[in-house]
């Protein structure tokens, strides 16, 4: 019997165990899943399988930003065209996608795996925080992007590191603060809109 | 407790933890229903016209709909985000830490209108206050008083005398302090209380209006010891680690 209470055949209740442990993916979804491949042709079902392992196997943390890649270092960092003077210090390897999806940002990256959350039990010795600072130490770095999100941990990660950088006298800066493109001004909480207010720019 | 499908109550975001893609499970600490935990969804996106005033440590009023696991959030308007907070890394942390004692304290369902109004007169405090750490150690004892487990720091626990000024020792099994008689009984770890300690602690226990002690000038030594005995007090209660108490101490200049 698998988890879902039903009677499968053995190998079809293993997929289905299997994907019920990705995020976001209950008991149902998985079996629409797993009998969606069950019809799919085999060397599409073979592709699949292939790009999961390859997942694991060939991907690695590039050992100077540690977002994650197939060739260290990462394509960012091989560049000869990008701006080494910067640094964009970014909680998930999933927002450099976002900020190189911008077209503005051409400095380099770093990825800190995470965020301090005291609660939980993470702190500063479990993000990638030391090895930061070994880059500011070591190469000729003239500014540091803070980009974590702009909620209480993501502020409280950043505020730390400001304070372990500010004796090293490079200049640190944060994302602007302000409003959503496309939303509505009513609905924007009070420190939203507060300091859009307050980072106004000329027209 | 009404079986309405929707209700409205206020509340401060205690705890949070991502769920799925963009959303949020939040513990709530409310006047009413103690703690309560609801999903919020689709807050972590930008555009999400909740996000923001459901922050970790803001105090919202909130409109909720009861789900047949967790109940989610349909509506969220921020009363204060507690600005004051959220600009100082040492404040930030030492609220961190209030919020997890007032979990750890606080029971899914059962109202402590006393610890809700606590929670938010130390945020509140938080914002302001000079002397952070007597802030904490009188929100101790108050969320001690209020959970029902006032340390007992007037009479000896064992013969119920008067303890005579002098210094003392506190034993946490006992839950309170032991005169001199009465030390080589059962209890042992015993925690040295020196008399100055043990006036502060008690002039923080009595009272209610941390305003009246915020100009209060207490000296390190003192702060230190009366530290010492709540972080072994509480451990004991809890039964393990106040886990954001290790950033707080990182964040201490």
């Amino acid at each position: 019997m698998t988890i879902d209470g039903t009677f499968a055949a053995a190998p079809v209740a293993r997929l289905a165990d299997e994907f019920s442990k990705l995020p976001g993916i209950g008991p149902k979804t998985a079996q629409r899943l797993t009998y969606y491949l069950v019809r799919m042709p085999e060397e599409d079902a073979r592709a699949l399988a292939e790009a999961i392992i390859a997942v694991k196997e060939r991907i690695v943390f590039c050992s100077q930003c540690f977002n994650i890649t197939d060739s260290d270092p990462c394509a960012v960092c091989a560049n000869p065209r990008r701006d080494r003077t910067r640094i964009c210090v970014v909680e998930e390897a999933l927002d450099v996608l976002a900020l190189e999806r911008t077209n503005t940002y051409r400095g380099m990256y770093h990825v800190l795996h995470g965020v301090i959350s005291p609660m939980n039990g993470i702190g500063p010795s479990d993000l990638r925080i030391q090895p930061l600072l070994e880059r500011l130490n070591g190469e000729d770095i003239q500014e540091v992007i803070l980009a974590t999100n702009p909620n209480l941990e993501g502020e409280a990660t950043s505020m730390y590191i400001q304070q372990l950088i500010a004796p090293l006298g490079i200049r640190v800066t944060r994302p602007a603060r302000g409003l959503p493109v496309g939303g509505d001004l009513e609905y924007a909480d009070e420190v939203t809109l507060g300091r859009a207010i307050e980072g106004r720019q000329e027209f | 407790m009404s079986r309405l499908r929707t209700y409205r109550t206020e509340a401060v975001v205690i705890r949070q933890m991502p769920l799925g893609e963009a959303d949020r499970i939040l513990t709530l600490c409310s006047p009413d229903m103690g703690k309560v935990r609801a999903v919020a969804k689709g807050v972590r996106r930008t555009k999400s016209r909740m996000g923001g005033h459901l922050d970790l440590l803001n105090h919202a009023a909130v409109s909720l709909a009861r789900g047949r696991n967790l109940d989610a959030i349909s509506e969220a308007s921020a009363i204060s985000t507690f600005g004051g907070i959220r600009a100082d890394l040492r404040r930030v942390s030492r609220a961190l830490y209030v919020a997890e004692l007032v979990d750890r304290f606080s029971m899914e369902g059962n109202g402590n209108l006393a610890a809700y109004l606590l929670l938010l007169n130390t945020l509140g405090w938080l914002e302001r206050a000079p002397n952070l750490d007597l802030l904490l150690r009188w929100f101790e004892l108050r969320l001690l008083d209020y959970s029902g487990y006032m340390p007992e720091l007037v009479h000896c626990i064992e013969c119920r005398e008067w303890l005579e000024p002098g210094d003392h020792l506190f034993t946490c099994e006992g839950g309170g302090a032991l005169c001199p008689q009465c030390r080589s009984g059962s209890y042992s770890p015993l925690i040295p209380v020196p008399v100055s300690a043990m006036k502060t602690l008690r002039f923080l226990q009595r009272e209610a209006d941390f305003g009246k002690m915020a100009a209060l000038n207490v000296g390190d030594r003192v702060l230190k010891d009366i530290e010492r005995l709540m972080r072994a007090y509480i451990r004991h209660i809890i039964e393990r680690e106040v886990k954001s108490a290790e950033f707080m101490n990182l964040t201490t200049s």
